[in-house]
């Protein structure tokens, strides 16, 4: 229990840290033991098509990467920092102008040295999602 | 009969980077990211400047995954739309006039991006070209590599489909 707190304390303040997570301005809105949410504003310098005011696809990969790595590093049998081994990002639609960016990871399955992640990003639209995720990454110090 | 004479350096180059600088200007993350584009002929190689607001693990220090994935996207993109574009920039049929005055042409947008990293995005500039290995009229398959001091050792490569802007006649 106390461990697995542990973890999710260092996973936040760690991710926290990140410079680019501040720049784009990416906050949590829940983490713990494996499964992060975070959010992202929408914001005009991160627009990819300037006709339509949708979001670029980099600055939703973006996120879902970040919530993807703090999903690992929150996971109670997780020893220590991750890196991304490979991640694949399926758009389904543009998001909303104007609407901020939520993701919601889930660290599955962990073996001692790789973690299988999945994600999904959502707009204010919970139905039907943005984008989905799924990636590897490293398991890190044992 | 007499070949025409080829046109003047200066106006073709003119033209090119007009129309280069057009669609890259034109959308504002691949601003905010700092990512410009270096042309020699039809050959495009991205550029993106470092930046601490780049790093996504300050112990390391290493480039963001997010970053990596959005700079790799970006060149994909450009370089497919610079591909489709280059026989209508070529023959004059698109005014890079029009597209400064902001009549971009629809960007091709992403169906799925894969990142393979390769290994950590050093604290320095990174360069990245596109290999578009398939383009249909509806898809196409891009590849791109993204290198920082050798160009022999990636340190990240992602493939992506992409969906066709439609076009007109």
């Amino acid at each position: 229990m106390t461990k697995g707190l542990d973890k999710t304390k260092m996973a936040r303040q760690f991710t926290e840290a990140i410079p680019h997570a501040k720049a784009l301005g990416m906050t949590f809105t829940h983490l713990a033991d494996g499964v992060a949410e975070m959010q992202l504003p929408y914001d005009e310098r991160f627009i990819g098509d300037p006709e339509t005011g949708v979001m670029h696809g980099g600055a939703v990969y973006a996120l879902l990467d970040t919530c993807c790595g703090a999903a690992v590093m929150s996971h109670p049998a997780n020893p220590g920092a991750t890196a991304t081994i490979g991640l694949r990002v399926d758009y389904m639609r543009a998001a909303t102008p104007g609407q901020a960016i939520r993701t919601r990871a889930e660290c599955y399955h962990l073996t001692r040295s790789v973690a299988f992640v999945r994600a999904t990003a959502l707009d204010d639209d919970d139905d039907r999602p943005v984008a989905t995720a799924t990636g590897t990454f490293t398991v890190e110090g044992t | 009969m007499a070949r025409r004479r080829p046109e003047p350096v200066q106006v073709v180059k003119q033209r090119r980077d007009a129309a280069l600088r057009a669609l890259v200007h034109g959308v504002p993350y691949i601003q905010y990211l700092g990512i410009e584009f270096d042309r020699r002929g039809d050959e495009l190689t991205a550029v993106l400047s470092f930046d601490e607001q780049l790093i996504g693990n300050p112990l390391l220090p290493a480039l963001h995954g997010g970053v990596t994935a959005a700079f790799l996207e970006v060149t994909a993109v450009i370089g497919l739309s610079w591909a489709t574009l280059w026989e209508e920039i070529e023959s004059g049929q698109l005014d890079p006039e029009q597209l400064i005055g902001g009549q971009l042409p629809r960007l091709p947008k992403t169906i799925d991006f894969t990142v393979d990293y390769l290994r950590s995005g050093l604290p320095r500039d990174a360069y990245a070209r596109a290999q578009v290995n398939r383009s249909g009229r509806r898809y196409a398959s891009v590849h791109v590599e993204a290198w920082q001091d050798n160009k022999h050792r990636a340190f990240a490569q992602a493939t992506g489909h992409f969906l066709m802007p439609a076009r007109d006649g």
